[in-house]
């Protein structure tokens, strides 16, 4: 869980494409003690490789700390603080929710102001799509009665730095 | 990477492992055998370039292992089998790992196939061992052995050295590829680190600093033992006319015997080492990590103002617990060599003479304390004494080598041998592991067949690893056993005594052998000795017997301390003495 205080960090990994590479990366976080609220990771496409998104929190010391055990581990290519510089984040949600049909025009109605949409409608549940930043996200649920939401996916934030600046490798 | 000019085909797995270790200029491989590894066991048994050690117990493999590296500049090797084998190296390795000693660990597997089906004998091997290595490999295919072999002991001694571990399923030995070992490899997420290179206007800036400090202090650790950076180092800190310390892992760094060296720093340090460190304006660190032994509780370490320069070669070392003002990324030897070089060129030095001159009288007067003083005219062993007289006795030969356990006894060691040369001093820091004496000496001796090597260890850590004695036996190999025999865990009794209360639960060393008897039985030479005026001439007895292992039991006072001692969570200046 995120403390309040600390200021939240977006990394940016590239690396190998390995099956052991992911738990590396997690290992050093519950090993070390560090923060982690999200982590996604895909390959990319040059297949020999994954791009890890990281959102985590802690001090400038912690933090540092973080980027450069991580730098450390043989499979990790690159990376970068997106935090450092602008950036932009993304993250999906799926929700399945259930309730009368005026509460599912609601949810609806709510989910396309935010850029979402409904996926998918079955007898009583309804499903839906909605990407964006993760207060977005939170803000969007917030606007929701629990008493309907039956599941709720998030995949974390992705994020990938603005400008010319590009994490190659 | 090398083009691959021709691939030597049809080998089988197995008969690739010892052909890569020979390839790769491997004299010994430490290890022990099972199911999983009997092909690659009938491979070595095949060839004679590379020498199979047979120790006791897969723990002492990769401590002989490690203290071959640790002794010599070299990649030291273990071969265990799956499951029990790799569980019982796993000491080992978390041991090298933490003081950074360059290892290829090679495992055997269950056959691929089987893998994840909790076959007999398996046990995750990358999951288990992955906290305690450098990096981790599973060879999915034959074709892949040499190349990952090869890249083992690359990334295992370049850079922050440590252990990396090849597990090797046992189908893949038993089948038929390719081999080809090249020369180098290249590895794209890990030889791409930013190697920072000094940039003249720093170097400029930390000689500036350095010249202008008031109240200089040069603390060096165990990356200069691994850079082979004793000279350039010795030439700074003549040059500069600074006192240095060592840590424990960097002793032999700069000459014990030197009139600049105020001995270790630390938990155990002396009196002067530490309180120059707390009290210094200029602190130059050199391939040392800052260890909660070293300058105790850092908040208060940092309430005295001080710059601090610190050079080390993994950029996560530094300002991880200490704020550090100039950080240098390098190889120590490299950026030491260029302060020389810039030194030089300037040709005449300047320093704050006044300064520096009251700095030494200062760090004479706390000299003058003598903290490492005790009771000589004792009419029980005093456990210094023999360690001072181990000292006296082999000062004057060329090649001598002390291992050590962890203890009391260990600090000892560590505070009354004198190390003048790196590499001589061998045990285990950051772990701390009891049990790696023996098999470290032995791990040595098979390095430098020449060499006096001594163990210093304790009733209790030497049985940890006993059964060496078996291989030491079988190989000959003629180490001198120093048993600082307290009958209690001292280490722990003395921290019982300090914070617990003085209640010794559990400390108190009951049914113990005789140690005599034990050594004889296992066919080697076993001494008693009780009396302090039996010291000297039992030791040389010892070491005059140059072919036989000797255990001598010395009986030492059981209540003796170790002092200094910044007790845990205090600051430098805050120590228990004598
Ligand atoms: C019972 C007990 C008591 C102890 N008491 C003390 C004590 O009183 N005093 C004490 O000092 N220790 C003591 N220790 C040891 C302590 O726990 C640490 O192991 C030790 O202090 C670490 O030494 P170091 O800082 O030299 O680091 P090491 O573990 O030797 O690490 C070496 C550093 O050098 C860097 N490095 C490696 N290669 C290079 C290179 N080529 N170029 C540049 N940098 C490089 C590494 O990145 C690392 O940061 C004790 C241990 C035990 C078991
Ligand atoms: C494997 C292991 N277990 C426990 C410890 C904790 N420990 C540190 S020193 C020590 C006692 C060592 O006793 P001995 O070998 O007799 O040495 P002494 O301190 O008496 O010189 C113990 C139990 C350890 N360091 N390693
Ligand atoms: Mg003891």
């Amino acid at each position: 869980m995120m403390k309040e205080e600390e200021p939240r960090h977006v990394i940016s990994l590239i690396l190998e494409n390995e099956s052991g590479a992911l738990s590396r990366v997690a290992g050093l976080f519950s090993a070390r003690g560090y923060n982690i609220e999200s982590l996604t990771v895909a390959p990319t496409n040059d297949a020999t490789v994954s791009r890890m998104t990281i959102v985590t929190s802690g001090s400038e010391e912690v933090v540092t700390q973080i980027t450069k055990q991580l730098n450390k581990l043989v499979d990790v290519i690159t990376l970068a603080n997106l935090t450092a510089g602008s950036h932009v984040e993304r993250e999906l949600l799926l929700i399945k929710l259930t309730g009368s049909q005026s509460e599912k025009n609601t949810a609806k109605e709510l989910a396309e102001n935010y850029g979402g949409r409904l996926l998918d409608s079955s007898n009583d549940t309804y499903i839906i799509e909605l990407t964006g930043t993760v207060s977005e996200l939170d803000e969007f649920m917030s606007h929701l009665n629990s008493s309907v939401v039956l599941e709720v996916v998030r995949t974390g934030a992705s994020g990938v730095g603005k400008g010319s600046e590009v994490l190659s490798y | 990477m090398d083009l691959p000019t021709a691939f030597t085909k049809n080998l089988t797995g197995a008969a690739m492992v010892p052909k890569c270790l020979s390839d790769e200029g491997v004299r010994y491989v430490f290890g022990y055998p099972g199911g999983a590894v009997l092909p690659i066991y009938d491979e070595l048994e095949k060839q004679d370039r590379v020498n199979h050690i047979l120790v006791r117990h897969e723990q002492a493999a990769v401590h002989a292992a490690d203290a071959y590296a640790r002794s010599t500049q070299k990649v030291g090797v273990a071969l265990v089998t799956s499951g029990p084998g790799v569980t019982n190296a796993i000491t080992g390795i978390a041991t090298a790992f933490m003081d950074s000693v360059p290892m290829v660990i090679i495992t055997g597997q269950v056959p691929t196939h089987a893998i994840g089906q909790d076959a007999f004998q398996e046990v995750d091997t990358v999951g288990i061992t992955r906290p305690c290595v450098k990096h981790n490999f599973l060879v999915k295919n034959v074709d892949d052995i040499s190349i990952t072999i090869r890249k083992a002991f690359h990334i295992a001694s370049t850079g922050r050295p440590g252990p990396v571990v090849v597990d090797i399923p046992k189908d893949i030995t038993t089948e038929k590829g390719k081999y080809f070992y090249p020369k180098s490899v290249s590895i794209r997420s890990y030889d791409t680190d930013p190697h920072v290179d000094i940039k003249e206007d720093s170097l400029e800036k930390i000689i500036s600093l350095l010249e202008t400090a008031k109240r200089p202090m040069i603390y060096t650790g165990g990356g200069v033992i691994f850079s082979e950076a004793h000279e350039e180092l010795k030439s700074l800190v003549r040059c500069l006319g600074y006192p240095c310390t060592n840590t424990l892992m960097g002793l032999g760094g700069y000459p014990g015997t030197d009139p600049l060296f105020l001995g270790m720093l630390g938990m155990h340090g002396t009196y002067e080492a530490n309180m120059a460190m707390q009290n210094c304006d200029v602190l130059f660190a050199v391939g040392a990590r800052f260890d909660d032994r070293v300058i105790g509780n850092p908040k208060n370490f940092e309430s005295d103002d001080r710059k601090i320069i610190h050079v080390d070669i993994d950029p996560s070392s530094i300002s991880k617990r200490v704020k550090v003002d100039f950080p240098v990324v390098g190889d120590v030897r490299y950026i030491l060599g260029k302060m020389n070089e810039k030194l030089k060129s300037k040709g005449s030095i300047s320093r704050n003479k006044a300064a520096l001159t009251e700095w030494w009288k200062q760090i004479n007067q706390w000299r003058s304390k003598n903290c490492l003083s005790y009771d000589r005219d004792s009419k029980v062993i005093k456990p210094q004494m023999v360690v001072e007289k181990l000292y006296q006795l082999t000062a004057d030969q060329d090649e001598v080598y002390v291992t050590s356990d962890v203890g009391q006894h260990q600090m000892w060691a560590a505070q009354f041998y004198k190390f003048d040369k790196p590499r001589r001093w061998i045990n285990s820091g950051g772990l701390g592991t009891m049990g790696v004496g023996l098999p470290y000496a032995l791990g040595v001796q098979l390095a430098h067949p020449d060499a006096t090597v001594l163990c210093v260890t304790g009733e209790a850590s030497i049985q940890m690893c006993i059964q060496e004695l078996s291989t030491a036996k079988q190989y000959g190999l003629p180490v001198k056993i120093i048993n600082l025999n307290n009958r209690y865990m001292g280490m722990v009794r003395q921290w019982q005594e300090f914070f617990h209360g003085n209640r010794y639960a559990s400390s108190y060393m009951e049914a113990l052998p005789d140690f005599v008897k034990l050594t004889e039985s296992y066919g080697h030479i076993g001494m008693k000795i009780e009396n302090p005026s039996d010291i000297e001439g039992a030791l040389k007895e010892a070491l005059a017997m140059k072919d036989d292992l000797v255990f001598m039991d010395f009986i030492t006072d059981q209540t003796e301390n170790v002092y200094p001692m910044v007790p845990g969570g205090k600051g430098l200046s805050e120590m228990i003495l004598v």
